[in-house]
């Protein structure tokens, strides 16, 4: 059975609603018009990541020779552009002699996969499943 | 900020928040869901920390 036009700019507008609610935290639920979640989103999730940065915690680099810092860097991946303006501001090198070393990475960490499921929740908003 | 116990409840503070906000769309179950997690957050890292005291590493 062939897509029809009005399925495929459906299917489109979900690709840009998802690579946007991943860019900016919140702003899939701002573009669904779910107004308080996105701000809510929008402000927590860089503020925990900012956080992660200020404990001197470590944006992981993508080492597929080391698995497990490949899956660190994947879900520091998660929180969007956040990841690239702190890499490119010289953030996140992290300083495994701090004592706030793990916290730091803790919260980049999570910051980075609760992005991820907010992004799936404004999925599960545009296709009326919530 | 180098208080492990302010780190944890920031941190229980944003994950209680995040989860609260997608789980739930009125504000009453938000503040109700949140609050339940948080509270399940820091009574979980308080009972685990003295259950693993006994032990030193």
């Amino acid at each position: 059975m062939r897509a029809t036009a009005a399925d495929e700019t459906q299917s489109g507008a979900l690709v840009l609603l998802c690579v946007a609610s991943w860019a900016i935290p919140g702003a899939g639920h701002l573009w669904l018009g779910r107004r308080n979640k996105g701000l809510v989103f929008l402000v927590a999730l860089p503020l925990m990541f900012a956080i992660g940065l200020a404990l001197r915690g470590r944006i992981f680099p993508f080492d597929l020779a080391d698995p497990l810092v490949a899956l660190a860097a994947l879900a520091d991946f998660g929180i969007g552009l956040t990841y690239f303006v702190a890499a490119a501001l010289g953030y996140g090198a992290g300083d495994v002699r701090a004592v706030t070393y793990e916290y730091g990475n803790a919260f980049l960490i999570v910051a980075g996969l609760l992005n991820v499921l907010v992004m799936i929740d404004a999925y599960d908003v545009a296709l009326g499943r919530k | 900020m180098h208080s492990h116990l302010f780190l944890l409840v920031l941190f229980a503070l944003f994950v209680s928040l995040v989860f609260a906000v997608i789980a739930r769309d009125d504000a009453r179950g938000q503040i109700k869901l949140g609050g339940l997690m948080f509270a399940g957050f820091i009574a979980s890292a308080l009972v685990l920390g003295w259950l693993m005291y006994p032990f030193p590493l």
